[in-house]
């Protein structure tokens, strides 16, 4: 059997005022018809850039510089742009990234749905155009297309926009899809159905799937074929379940000892370690924690918490909406709570009444017995300095025009905690405690990549010798490798410093790994709660048992075949 | 799907030691950089820059040290023998009608420009920052008013108001008179790029650490909101600066700006209007002086704009 698509030696460049950079150096890979094969890398390892080579959608300056890409008996690369848009979602379908911003929202679903269909000749005519847009949406499994039809892409949720994109993508039935991170967007539970529906519907016609994630746990869950890049190269290639369980280049091993999804699978089945010798092992993190709960005594105290803002509606109208409903939980001092729940379920919003940051509508919230919101300015003042937040965006929650030594030093300033030699000395000791490099004080947050901002925001929090740190997300934006990173040096600071923190995720499989307690919320209200290995090996509500079920990853069998 | 048969054999590239980096090594070469150390850089580029550097430069000198250029008085030796006479040794532009030295009088008229146009800029730019500040940073009624306010000044063409503020102020014409006039109303650009550069800032997340930090709002505002603000309104300044010079011309030419005793490339304009057809030159050499200033400052407000833009840089 020949390959669909054959990639060999293909190196990608884009021109800077250094010369050219390659961004994909001599990849080599092969999809059969039918076949789903998903690459794997973290950003800048060029596995978009390879997939946008394939249909010649490089974005700025990038050109192919070498290599063949034989697609069905075609050569691509040096196709004319006539060909290619012959080519382009008739036989190769596209499905991109971000949901939306991939619909233009000054024109109905319907109509570029319509275009769609149009431009790939899949019907002609007024009246076959719009049935075959009704199928369209039928068959990307949304409910009443007529109606749909007629509706712009503001009244559609992320998970809707991305079945339009995919239905789209699939409308002229081509013989290859290409899907750039489908799902990342989106919620787990979202994540899950639409990647089913994918897949049911590539299997239906036999499309050929190229996959392309930062999830090994999610490639390997989708994908026969694994493809794993790294600085623009291929470094492993093969069979997902051998790559998986087999990791045989230091990269994979790291990639698999770091993810956050197979760690979790790994602690569920008992398993403690990697295959292959990864020098570093995000279960070793979490199995090297202890469970400090017992015998400490409870530091925050939320109690029937409400918050309701008031939506503007047209003219003068107003309605309420509640975005945290009754919610209450205890945090016991020293230990981790993860507060978890889809886009949405208003965590975030409980973090920021803790936090003072916005205040509360009915219902109280106890710091060592005191009422936060009935505290004097010069007390709530105090009361932050024990306090302290980490945001999820590493690339906002830092002043791009004060360098990283004024930064971390601004709440010693604020509080004012020594004199400026004593500062000075103790910003030197927190970067040394997230093990940044003194010689980074002197450079502006733009210069640092995500993970090193989020070490000089734990460094700023850390700054006052709080006893609470309040993490919103605050890894959910980074590479897996930096992420399992920042995971590892937020367990050392607890049993170091006994911090207490509340940790804010939509991540279930972060939570396996970090937190002692969890809180599943939904719609403003809590669901479940209890120690995270109840929760995780016995959960009882519907809600929860479909969240985890929805962590990538929980299908494959690990262990199988291992030990 | 874990059933199908997978035709693959598992590939590994060949690797050693050194074959992954550390994850998340910090680069150590390169100098530090923000927005600002990167404009400044970007700029450094340009021949523009140096062009209407150099110009604004001369300006400057030349308001300031006129006596240096020219030692020719340019009102008390006028004689009505010159009237309207052409080059000649010591007098290198000619004579207007009244028989007055060109070049000395355009050499006296800088600081008249020049003063005017600093004068409008920090009036504007200190009443424009202050407005937009507040209407955007603190935002419901305070905005409310200021910004319907500001609507109301906007709507008023600056120029046609300082017409009618000269007319009703004809005894009190001086330079502060004049700059009054024509800021007052010219304000309300400045505050709104402001305000809209605040509100975009404000819900950063870095404002929200520092809230929980316990940074006071009033420092908030200043130390982190207005630096990461205040780009834009740079530009506009630079760009007004020009578009005041012009005004207080316009004004003058109309015969409500200074005057006629002021040395003012506008009083000059205006008196040579009537003998355009015997002595063009009169005419011509203070509209150079006066369109090579206001070129200068607009070159160089584009080449910081450029500079300020990193979509601009992007695609360049």
């Amino acid at each position: 059997m020949n390959p669909l698509l054959s990639i060999r030696d293909l190196k990608v460049d884009f021109p800077s005022q250094n010369g050219p950079v390659r961004a994909v150096d001599g990849v080599n890979l092969d999809l059969f018809p039918g076949e789903t094969l998903a690459i794997v890398g973290e950003s800048g390892s060029g596995k978009s850039t390879t997939a946008h080579a394939v249909v010649n959608l490089l974005p700025g300056s990038g050109f192919v510089s070498g290599g063949s890409i034989l697609f069905d008996g075609q050569e691509l690369v040096g196709a004319t742009e006539k060909d290619l848009e012959h080519i382009r979602g008739r036989q190769i379908g596209f499905v991109p990234q971000d949901p939306m911003a991939n619909l233009n929202p000054v024109w109905s679903v319907g109509f570029q749905v319509e275009e769609a269909i149009r431009a790939n000749g899949v019907a002609t005519g007024k009246k076959e155009v719009r049935a075959a847009a009704i199928d369209v949406l039928r068959r990307a499994g949304l409910s009443d297309a007529e109606v749909r039809l007629k509706q712009f892409p503001h009244q559609f949720s992320g998970g809707m926009r991305q079945r339009v994109l995919i239905g789209i993508g699939l409308a002229a039935n081509p013989k290859l899809l290409i899907a750039d991170e489908p799902t990342s967007a989106l919620d787990v539970t979202v994540q899950r159905t639409i990647l089913d529906h994918l897949d049911e519907l590539t299997r239906d016609t036999g499309t050929s799937v190229i996959l392309i994630t930062h999830d090994l746990g999610l490639a390997a869950e989708r994908a026969e074929k694994l493809v794993v890049m790294y600085r623009g190269k291929v470094v492993e290639a093969g069979p997902s379940r051998d790559i998986l369980q087999n990791p045989l280049h230091p990269y994979t091993q790291r990639l698999v000892a770091a993810a956050p999804s197979l760690a979790s699978r790994r602690l569920s089945s008992g398993i403690t370690k990697t295959a292959g010798g990864a020098d570093f092992d995000l279960t070793a993190v979490a199995a090297k924690r202890e469970t400090r709960i017992a015998g400490s005594d409870t530091i925050i105290s939320v109690k029937n918490v409400s918050k309701t803002f008031t939506i503007r509606g047209g003219g003068f109208k107003s309605t309420p909406f509640t975005a945290v409903d009754d919610v209450s939980l205890d945090i016991t001092r020293g230990t981790t709570k993860a507060l978890v729940g889809e886009s949405g379920s208003g965590k975030t919003t409980v973090a920021r009444m803790l936090l003072g940051l916005e205040s509360v509508s009915a219902g109280e919230i106890l710091i060592d017995g005191k009422n936060v919101a009935g505290l004097r300015p010069k007390e709530l003042f105090s009361l932050r300095g024990r306090m302290q937040p980490v945001f999820q965006d590493p690339f906002g929650s830092l002043d791009p025009l004060r360098n990283i030594a004024h930064t971390i030093s601004e709440p010693l300033e604020t509080h004012k905690v020594g004199t400026r030699a004593e500062r000075t000395a103790r910003v030197r000791e927190l970067l040394d405690q997230v093990s940044l490099p003194w010689s980074i004080s002197s450079r502006y947050p733009g210069e640092l990549s995500g993970g090193q901002r989020q070490r000089v925001a734990i460094a700023r929090a850390l700054a006052l010798k709080p006893e609470i740190v309040v993490l919103d997300e605050a890894v959910s934006a980074l590479d897996v490798l930096v992420q399992a990173q920042i995971l590892e040096l937020l367990t050392e600071l607890q049993d170091e410093l006994s911090l207490t923190y509340l940790f804010i995720t939509h991540d279930l499989a972060v939570v396996r790994v970090i937190a002692d307690e969890v809180v599943v919320m939904n719609q403003g209200r809590i669901v479940e709660s209890g120690r995270t290995s109840d929760i995780f090996d016995h959960p009882e509500q519907e809600y929860t048992k479909n969240l985890l079920d929805a962590i990538p990853g929980a299908n494959i069998r690990l262990g199988a075949s291992l030990s | 799907m874990a059933n199908k048969q997978v035709s693959a054999e598992h590939f590994v590239a060949p690797f050693d030691e050194n074959s992954v980096l550390g994850v998340d090594a910090v680069r150590e070469e390169s100098e530090p950089s923000n927005l600002w150390l990167d404009a400044w850089r970007d700029m450094r580029r340009r021949p523009m820059f140096y062009i209407s550097g150099i110009l604004i430069l001369l300006v400057i000198f030349v308001a300031i040290f006129p006596g240096l250029f020219t030692a020719e008085p340019p009102n008390d030796n006028c004689l009505l023998v010159n009237s309207n006479g052409g080059p000649a040794p010591g007098h290198p532009l000619g004579f207007t009608r009244q028989g007055c030295d060109i070049f000395s009088r355009i050499v006296h008229g800088t600081s008249t420009s020049l003063s005017v146009g600093l004068l409008v800029i920090a009036m504007t730019t200190i009443l424009g920052i202050l407005i937009g500040a507040i209407a955007g940073f603190y935002g419901r009624w305070i905005d409310a008013v200021l910004s319907r306010m500001g609507d109301i000044f906007f709507a008023i063409p600056y120029i046609l108001a300082a017409v009618v503020i000269m007319s009703v102020f004809s005894h009190y014409r001086s330079v502060i008179v004049i700059s009054l006039a024509i800021g007052i109303f010219a304000w309300p650009s400045t505050a709104r790029v402001l305000r809209a550069e605040v509100l975009r800032v404000k819900n950063s997340d870095f404002v929200m650490a520092s809230t929980a930090i316990g940074v006071s709002r009033t420092r908030i505002l200043w130390r982190h909101v207005m630096p990461n603000s205040i780009a834009p309104v740079i530009v506009i300044t630079t760009m007004s600066l020009a578009a005041a010079i012009v005004a207080e011309a316009t004004l003058s030419f109309l015969g409500v700006g200074l005057p006629s005793t002021f040395m003012s490339w506008g009083n000059d304009i205006s008196q040579a209007q009537s003998d355009i057809r015997t002595n063009p030159m009169a005419l011509i050499w203070p509209s150079l002086a006066l369109s090579i200033t206001v070129l200068a400052f607009i070159m160089m407000g584009e080449v910081i704009r450029d500079a300020l833009d990193p979509k601009a840089r992007a695609t360049r």
